[in-house]
């Protein structure tokens, strides 16, 4: 089994919210990490990316593309020193897709989970 | 109008600045004071990432700012200033008389830091200086979003 870790960077509880619906729906446990900005200042927060990253590899997936997930998660991939990638607009589709699809680089995963997480956006009938 | 926010925010551009605040406001322009940020390209392309297109975004060392000030108050669009900590605050409200209030929105915990409001925590000698600021008429209160009370300096320091 792949050693790719997903970890959720979200503000408020959606980080955590998105890893029990994955286990939910797959029964997938210890494969998504959940990190949250609350109550978290820049350094902060980037302790716990350290935290839930560890050594990598790693896809981060961050809840918007600008704010301080994301600042964060992107000066981490850069500087971290562990082979990073960030995915901004996180969904349950990409994440579902994610880990079942992990033997695989992570800037192959990031683009993976992207086209998987556009795919799942639509307007349905009415 | 004028610069209709100074903010303390230790994240900078982030989701309360630039909604929380910018869609009331209707913010035309973010200004960052930051003397690391002005001086890397990388780090500033991330904060212009978390920004609409159509909010400009002006990045600034405490020196450009406090010479490019009174152009930003005199300008007719609305602005935020942010700075990401008090020091830097109290700096440009130093060189520059016009700051006359410094909203404290986000100063997150750290080392010798102690907590005074959910989303404020400050070592003894930052509390001493946003005192120091008020008691020099600067407006000092404490508010992460819109609809939050602006708490008076004098209940969190």
């Amino acid at each position: 089994m792949s050693d790719l870790r997903g970890v959720i960077v979200s503000h408020a509880a959606v980080a955590q919210a998105l890893v029990s619906a994955v286990t939910a729906i797959t029964g997938i446990e210890g494969v998504l990490t959940a990190v949250s900005n609350e109550g978290c200042g820049t350094e902060a927060l980037g302790q716990r990316l350290r935290e839930a990253v560890g050594g990598g590899p790693a896809v981060l997936f961050v809840d918007l593309p600008g704010g301080s997930c994301f600042t964060s998660s992107a000066r981490y991939a850069k500087q971290g020193g562990a082979d990073i990638a960030v995915v901004t607009g996180v969904n349950l589709a990409m994440l579902l897709d994610f880990v079942f699809h992990r033997d695989i680089a992570p800037a192959e995963a990031a683009r993976r989970a992207v086209d998987a997480g556009a795919k799942a956006i639509r307007v349905t009938a009415s | 109008m004028t610069l209709a926010l100074y903010r303390i925010d230790d994240r900078l551009i982030h989701g309360q600045v630039v909604v929380g605040w910018g869609q009331p406001l209707d913010v035309a322009f973010i200004v960052l004071v930051d003397d690391e940020v002005s001086s890397s390209d990388w780090e500033q392309d991330l904060y212009r990432m978390g920004v609409p297109p159509q909010i400009e975004v002006v990045f600034a060392s405490v020196e450009q700012a406090a010479a490019l000030l009174p152009a930003w108050e005199a300008d007719p669009r609305v602005g935020i200033l942010l700075v990401g900590d008090v020091d830097t605050a109290v700096a440009l409200a130093a060189r520059v008389p016009q700051v006359k209030r410094f909203n404290v929105g986000g100063v997150h915990h750290r080392a010798g830091r102690t907590e005074r409001l959910r989303f404020v925590y400050l070592t003894d000698d930052e509390a001493a200086k946003l005192r120091q600021l008020a008691a020099r008429g600067v407006d000092v209160t404490a508010q992460d979003v819109p609809t939050a009370r602006a708490v008076p300096v004098g209940e969190f320091t």
